[in-house]
């Protein structure tokens, strides 16, 4: 199918790639379908486009990367939603707000979306841990 | 907005199947007790229009792009 995009024009996309945020995102609970994008010579970071919203797309990447201990205990309602028993299917990404200079975005740890890889089914969870917030430098070793 | 008065102990019912109940008052602080289905999304609000405040900014990310495709990472 093809798909509009904010940033690639009109694109193709595998429908087994699509991905189903059944309530949608917090602030978006209408757009319910994404597909990831990757960003041609940027392996770090990808785009998450909206279908059907061809003006909404975040750029995601694995936080990971960025934080390598990263690490979180998301509760037990959303894995056992997104039926993630074990961590096998389990992807994580984090949202990173822009900014001018690049070096200056930050990444949402708080709010981390997972995603079922097998299932296709995500959902961006709120984390308890008070050490995380909406904005972490993306600076490597700035906190 | 609606508003009721309960004392501790008592509840409210919110449709069929959510109950808040009032557990303990102290000072200006009140415990409240949340029965809900499971698929139901519990948040401090506080912390929900954080959240949903980082969302949009990080959605308007027009003409970033470039910046993003310049981006080395080390």
């Amino acid at each position: 199918m093809n798909v509009s995009t904010v940033y690639f024009g009109e694109v193709t996309v595998d429908s087994s790639k699509i991905i189903q945020f059944e309530n949608g995102l917090p602030g978006f609970n209408d757009a319910k379908e994404f597909v990831l994008i990757d960003i041609e010579g940027n392996p770090t970071f990808q785009v998450l486009q909206s279908i059907g919203k061809e003006d909404l797309a975040f750029v995601v990447t694995n936080p990971f990367l960025i934080y390598s201990n990263y690490e979180f205990d998301a509760d037990d309602q959303a894995l056992e939603k997104l039926k993630l028993e074990t961590n096998e299917h389990l992807v994580v990404k984090c949202i990173l707000t822009l900014e001018k200079p690049f070096e200056q975005s930050t990444i949402n740890l708080k709010a981390p979306i997972i995603i079922n890889a097998q299932t296709r089914q995500a959902k961006q969870i709120v984390l308890k841990e008070d050490k995380f917030h909406t904005k972490h430098p993306i600076q490597q070793g700035g906190e | 907005m609606l508003v009721l008065t309960r004392k501790t102990g008592e509840a409210i019912h919110i449709g069929d199947d959510i109950q808040l109940k009032v557990i303990a008052v102290d000072g200006d602080q009140v415990k409240i007790g949340i029965d809900a289905p499971r698929n139901v999304d519990i948040h401090r609000s506080e912390i929900y229009e954080q959240i949903l405040e980082a969302n949009q900014q990080a959605a308007q990310t027009k003409n970033t792009l470039d910046l993003l495709k310049n981006f080395k990472k080390d």
